[in-house]
C-alpha cells in the first residue's frame, strides 16, 4: 500500500483489485493502491468506530443476534461509500492502517484481533452459503463435506447433537465438515458439535466458527510480523508524516490498564477498611468483606482483590501486612509466609516471571468461572438474585434504584448494572459507564473528594475550540475519559474528531 | 464454606515427613530415569529428527523444606536431574511447562517483551479435589477423604478419562493420586502438548458440567430436548448406577429433612408446579415409617416418580431427575489449571509432605480398585527396604517394596507405548521435513 501526499488527487485509487469478488475481503495481503493521507486517516477513524462499537457491545454482554445487528448498523453508519468499489478500497485500507496502528504492544494486538475477528463473523454470517463456500475456497481449507455414507453411521449422534442445541435436524441433504476439534474450540467449548476421536463434525451453518479460527490465527501472525516490520523500517521511514497520527490513534483509543497506580493516590492500610466501603465496586467490596470474615480468600479472589488494591495504590509491603493480618488467623503466620507471600510479590512483579502484572478489567472478571468456595468474578453475573438483592441492600441503594439494576442484570448487562449502583451510591452520574473495577474505584474517590466530575466535563467539551498544541497537553487528560466519551455520546465523538482534524494540519505541512 | 486447604488435616494418616526418610527415599526408591525419560519425549535419543535442546526447556520446581521454594530449574540429562534431587532433597517436585527457551536462562533472552520467554508445550493436565464436593458428601469435609467419598474420584476418572479417549482421540493419559484429597491427570499426546490456551479452555468447557460459586445457586442446569452425546453416555454409563446404586445410601442423601429440602431445591421452580409436588413429597416422607427398604432409596423412587409423571413431563424441558444425579456425582474441575499452558502441577511419585504417601498412578480401567488409604507410605516403604535385605544384582530397590507395582504400571500401561508412539512422530516429522527441503531444491 502506498500512501501518497493529500495535494495530489490520486487517480488510481478507484482500480480495485479485480481478484475480489465477494464484498468480505480476508485481507490477505495489503493492496496495491494509493491512498491519500486524509483518507489514510479518515477511513482508520471510521474503521475504528466500528471497533469501539463492537468492544462496547461484547463488554455489555450482548447475544449474538443482538451483536449481528449491531455490526450491521455500525458497519452502514461508518464504512459505507457512495462508489461500492471504493467502499471496499476504504474496507481494505482502514483495516491495513489500523493494523499498523495496533501491532505494537501486545494489549493493543490483542484488542485489535479481538474486534476485528468478532466483525468479521458477523459480516460473514450474513453471507449466504455459496460466498461462505467461496471464502472458505479462498481459505485453502482441506475440508471435505462428509459423504453420504459417514452421515448415515453418524446421523443418531448428529441429530442428538442437534436436539441438545435446539439446532433444526439434519437431513441427507445436510452439509457437514469433518474438521479436527482444536480448529472449532468455541463450538467444543458449548458442545454444539459431535466430536468423536479427536474430529469435529460441523454443520454448514456452524462453519463461521472455523473460518473465524482461520481469520483470527493468519490475523494473529499478521499483527506480529506487521510490529517487527514497524519497529524495524516504518516507524523510523515516516516519522514525520505517518508515525505521529499512527501514535495518536492508538494512545487515544483504549482506556488506562492501571497497572500503575497515579503517584497521587497511594492509599495506606489504615484508610483501606473506610474506602472498602465508599469507593470498591461490589465485586471487591463483597471479596473484602468475606477476607475480613473467613479471614481466607482462594486463589481467584486472591488474583482478583489483591490486584485491584495494588491498582488502587496499596503498595507491597503494605500488600503484605494486609494479607497477613487476615491469612495468619487462619493459617499462621509460618504458613502464610511459605505459601501465599510468594504469590504477592509475584503479582508485584518480585518474583518469577517479574511481569508487574494489571489488575483484571470488568470483561476479564464478568468472563472468569468461580467455582465452589470462590467468592471472586463479578456480583452481577455469578450471583443468584437473592444474593444480589441482599448484597445491594447492604449498599443502602433504594428500591428503585435497586429496581432498576435488576433489569440491566436480566439483559446480562452487568457493567451497566454495575454503573447504576454507583450512580445510585453516589448521588451523581456517571456519564463514563464501568468498565474496570480501578475506575469505579477513582472515580468514587474523584465524586468523594470533590465534585470535580462536573469541571472535567466542561474541560472536554472545551476541547472543540483547541488546538494542537493545547489537544497534546491535555491529551493525558482526556485519556482517562476517553473510552466514556466515545461510548457514551457521539457529541464527544464529534468532539475527538475535530480534534483530530486540528491535528491532520501539521502533517500536510511536512508534504 | 471453608472448603479448602485451610481445613486443618486429620489426624488420622499423618506422618511428618522426616527429610533422612525422604533422603532415602530418592536415593533408593524414586524413579528418576524413568521420569526423566517421560518428559524427553523421545528426544534424547539418537535419531537426527530428535531435539536435544527439548527436555532443558521444561521446567521443574522445588519447593525445600526450609519452605524455600526454587522455580526455573532445568536439566539436560537423567543424571543431572537425579543429582539436583538428591541434593536439595524437595519436599515437593512441580512439572512446569516446556518454554521456548531454557527456563534457568530466561534472564538472558531479557525482557523485552518480544515474548522470547513463552511457554510452547505443556500436557493437558486436569485437577480434581475432592474438597470441591464438600456440598454433596456428609462423611468428610475439607482434606479428609474415606471409602464413602472417594468413589466420587472414580467417576471423575471413569467420565474423564473416557471422553478424552474417545471423543477427543487421546491416548496416554496418566492418572495420578494427589497424595491426599484428589487426583490429577496428565494428557501426553503430541497434539495435546501443543493445545494453545483458548483450545484448553474449550475442552476443559466442553468437559464442565457443574457450575456455581459459593454466591449463585444454579449448580448444573440442563436445558434442551436431548443431552449431548458426551453426557448422555456419562449418565447411562456412570453417573445413573453410581448415584442410585452407591452414593444414595453411603452419603444417605434423603436421610432428614435438611437433606431432602436440599434436593427439592435443586427443581427449578419454572417448569413445574413445584409447590404441588414438593408438598406432596413431603407428605409422603414426613411420617418416618420404618420400612425395611433403605429411606433413600425410597424416596428417591418418589421423587423420580413425581418429577418424571406424565402430566409434569409435558411442562418443561429441563430435565430435573438428571440435573440432581448430576449435581451430586459429575466431576468437578479445578478450570484454572487446565486452561493455562503456564501451570505447575505436581510430579507423579512425590511424596505428600501431610499424609507421606506416595503420588503413584492410578490405573483408569481399574480406578474402582484404588483405595487411597492403601497407598504406600514413605515410612512403609523404607520399612520394606530394609526387611528385603540387599539387592542382587540387575534388581531394582523398588521391586522389593510396594512401590514396585506402581512403577512397573507407570512403564508398561504409559511409559513404553508413549515412547513408542513418540519416536513414531520423531521420525515421521523428519521424514516429511527432508521430503519437503528435496522437493524445494528439486524445484
Amino acid at each position: 500500500m502506498e500512501i501518497v501526499r493529500s495535494e495530489k488527487k490520486s487517480t488510481s485509487s478507484n482500480e480495485v483489485n479485480a481478484d475480489l469478488v465477494t464484498a468480505l475481503p480476508l485481507y490477505r495481503a495489503a493492496p496495491e493502491l494509493e491512498v491519500r493521507l486524509e483518507d489514510f486517516e479518515l477511513y482508520a477513524i471510521d474503521r475504528l468506530q466500528v471497533l469501539r462499537g463492537i468492544s462496547d457491545g461484547l463488554s455489555r454482554g450482548r447475544k449474538p443476534e443482538e451483536m449481528e445487528k449491531l455490526v450491521k448498523k455500525l458497519w452502514k453508519a461508518h464504512m459505507r461509500h457512495a462508489h461500492a468499489p471504493e467502499a471496499l478500497n476504504k474496507d481494505i485500507i482502514s483495516h491495513f492502517v489500523l493494523r499498523l496502528v495496533y501491532c505494537r504492544t501486545e494489549d493493543l494486538r490483542r484488542w485489535f484481533l479481538s474486534m476485528e475477528t468478532t466483525l468479521f463473523r458477523y459480516r460473514f454470517r450474513v453471507e449466504t452459503d455459496d460466498v461462505q463456500r467461496e471464502l472458505m475456497t479462498e481459505f485453502n481449507l482441506p475440508y471435505k463435506s462428509l459423504s453420504n455414507a459417514e452421515y448415515q453411521t453418524l446421523k443418531d449422534k448428529l441429530s442428538q447433537v442437534a436436539r441438545s442445541t435446539g439446532q433444526s435436524l439434519p437431513t441427507a441433504d445436510s452439509i457437514f465438515f469433518k474438521v479436527p476439534f482444536e480448529e472449532v474450540p468455541e463450538l467444543v467449548a458449548t458442545r454444539r458439535v459431535y466430536i468423536h476421536k479427536g474430529n469435529a463434525y460441523v454443520a454448514m451453518s456452524q462453519v463461521v466458527s472455523l473460518i473465524v479460527t482461520h481469520f483470527r490465527s493468519y490475523l494473529s501472525k499478521a499483527l506480529v510480523l506487521t510490529n517487527r516490520k514497524w519497529t524495524s523500517t516504518i516507524r523510523e521511514q515516516e516519522k514525520d508524516r505517518l508515525t505521529p497520527i499512527i501514535e495518536a490513534l492508538s494512545t487515544s483509543y483504549l482506556g488506562p490498564d492501571y497497572s500503575q497506580p497515579s503517584d497521587t493516590t497511594e492509599i495506606s492500610l489504615k484508610d483501606i477498611d473506610q474506602l472498602a466501603k465508599t469507593s470498591f465496586p461490589l465485586c471487591m467490596r463483597h471479596l473484602f468483606e468475606k477476607l475480613r470474615e473467613d479471614h481466607h480468600l482462594r486463589h481467584g479472589g486472591r488474583m482478583q482483590l489483591g490486584l485491584f488494591l495494588k491498582g488502587v495504590g496499596l503498595n507491597l509491603d503494605d500488600a503484605l501486612a494486609f494479607w497477613k493480618a487476615e491469612f495468619t488467623r487462619k493459617v499462621g503466620a509460618e504458613r502464610f509466609d511459605r505459601e501465599y507471600a510468594y504469590a504477592i510479590r509475584h503479582n508485584y512483579g518480585k518474583e518469577g516471571k517479574r511481569t508487574d502484572y494489571t489488575p483484571y478489567s470488568c470483561q476479564k472478571i464478568i468472563s472468569s468461572t468461580p467455582g465452589v468456595g470462590d467468592h471472586h468474578g463479578c456480583p452481577y453475573r455469578h450471583f443468584s438474585e437473592e444474593n444480589l438483592r441482599a448484597a445491594l441492600g447492604r449498599l443502602g441503594i433504594n428500591n428503585r434504584a435497586l429496581e432498576e439494576v435488576m433489569v440491566k442484570v436480566q439483559n446480562r448487562h452487568y457493567q451497566l448494572a454495575c454503573t447504576l449502583t454507583f450512580e445510585a451510591v453516589h448521588g451523581t452520574s456517571c456519564d463514563a459507564g464501568i468498565n474496570h473495577p480501578n475506575q469505579y474505584f477513582s472515580d468514587s474517590k474523584k465524586t468523594m473528594d470533590s465534585k470535580k466530575t462536573m469541571e472535567s466535563k466542561v474541560k472536554v467539551t472545551n476541547l472543540c475550540f483547541m488546538g494542537t498544541h493545547e489537544f497534546h497537553t491535555l491529551q493525558g487528560h482526556l485519556n482517562t475519559h476517553f473510552t466514556l466519551v466515545v461510548s457514551k455520546s457521539y457529541f464527544f465523538a464529534e468532539c475527538f474528531l475535530t480534534v483530530l482534524i486540528e491535528l491532520r494540519r501539521p502533517a500536510k505541512r511536512f508534504c | 464454606m471453608g472448603t479448602d486447604d485451610m481445613l486443618i488435616d486429620n489426624s488420622r494418616n499423618q506422618e511428618q515427613l522426616d527429610l533422612n526418610y525422604l533422603k532415602l527415599y530418592y536415593g533408593k526408591l524414586f524413579p528418576h530415569a524413568d521420569m526423566f525419560k517421560w518428559l524427553a519425549y523421545g528426544h534424547d535419543g539418537k535419531h537426527p529428527g530428535c531435539d536435544q535442546s527439548y527436555v532443558g526447556r521444561r521446567e521443574f520446581s522445588f519447593t525445600l523444606d526450609s519452605d524455600i521454594y526454587i522455580r526455573f530449574q532445568s536439566f539436560y540429562s537423567s543424571s543431572d536431574m537425579e543429582k539436583a534431587i538428591k541434593e536439595k532433597c524437595p519436599v515437593k517436585i512441580d512439572i512446569g511447562p516446556v518454554y521456548s527457551v531454557d527456563p534457568a536462562k530466561r534472564l538472558a533472552y531479557g525482557q523485552g517483551g518480544d515474548n522470547a520467554f513463552t511457554p510452547v508445550e505443556r500436557e493437558l493436565i486436569f485437577d480434581i479435589d475432592i474438597s470441591d464436593y464438600d456440598d454433596v458428601r456428609y462423611c468428610c469435609s475439607g482434606a479428609d477423604v474415606c471409602s464413602d467419598c472417594w468413589p466420587l474420584m472414580t467417576v471423575a476418572i471413569k467420565v474423564i478419562d473416557f471422553t478424552l479417549r474417545d471423543d477427543f482421540g487421546f491416548d496416554h493419559i496418566l492418572w495420578v493420586y494427589s497424595g491426599r484429597r484428589g487426583v490429577h491427570c496428565w494428557v501426553c499426546d503430541g497434539k495435546a502438548r501443543r493445545l494453545n490456551n483458548e483450545q484448553r479452555s474449550a475442552i476443559s468447557d466442553y468437559i464442565r458440567v457443574y457450575k456455581g460459586s459459593e454466591n449463585s445457586q444454579k449448580k448444573v442446569s440442563l436445558v434442551g430436548q436431548a443431552l449431548h452425546p458426551f453426557l448422555s453416555r456419562s449418565y447411562t454409563e456412570v453417573l445413573r448406577s453410581f448415584f442410585e446404586d452407591k452414593l444414595l445410601c453411603t452419603q444417605n442423601l434423603f436421610l432428614n429433612e435438611e437433606r431432602y429440602e436440599k434436593i427439592l431445591e435443586m427443581i427449578p421452580d419454572e417448569c413445574f408446579n413445584i409447590v404441588a409436588v414438593t408438598s406432596e413429597l413431603r407428605g409422603k416422607w414426613m411420617d418416618n415409617k420404618r420400612s425395611k427398604d433403605d429411606i433413600n432409596t425410597t424416596r428417591w423412587g418418589h421423587l423420580k416418580h413425581s418429577l418424571q409423571s406424565s402430566k409434569q413431563k409435558a411442562q418443561g424441558l429441563r430435565r430435573c431427575v438428571e440435573e440432581i444425579v448430576f449435581a451430586f456425582t459429575y466431576p468437578r474441575l479445578d478450570m484454572e489449571v487446565s486452561k493455562h499452558m503456564n501451570h505447575l502441577l505436581k510430579a507423579p511419585f512425590c511424596i505428600h509432605p501431610k499424609t507421606g504417601r506416595v503420588c503413584v498412578p492410578i490405573d483408569p480401567n481399574r480406578c474402582e480398585e484404588f483405595d487411597p488409604a492403601a497407598v504406600p507410605t514413605l515410612s512403609q516403604l523404607l520399612g520394606e527396604l530394609n526387611a528385603a535385605g540387599l539387592t542382587t544384582e540387575g534388581e531394582d530397590e523398588f521391586d522389593r517394596t510396594s512401590l514396585g507395582e506402581a512403577i512397573r504400571y507407570f512403564r508398561s500401561s504409559f511409559l513404553f507405548p508413549l515412547l513408542k508412539s513418540c519416536k513414531e512422530e520423531i521420525e515421521a516429522a523428519y521424514n516429511t521435513e527432508i521430503q519437503q527441503s528435496k522437493n524445494s531444491m528439486s524445484w
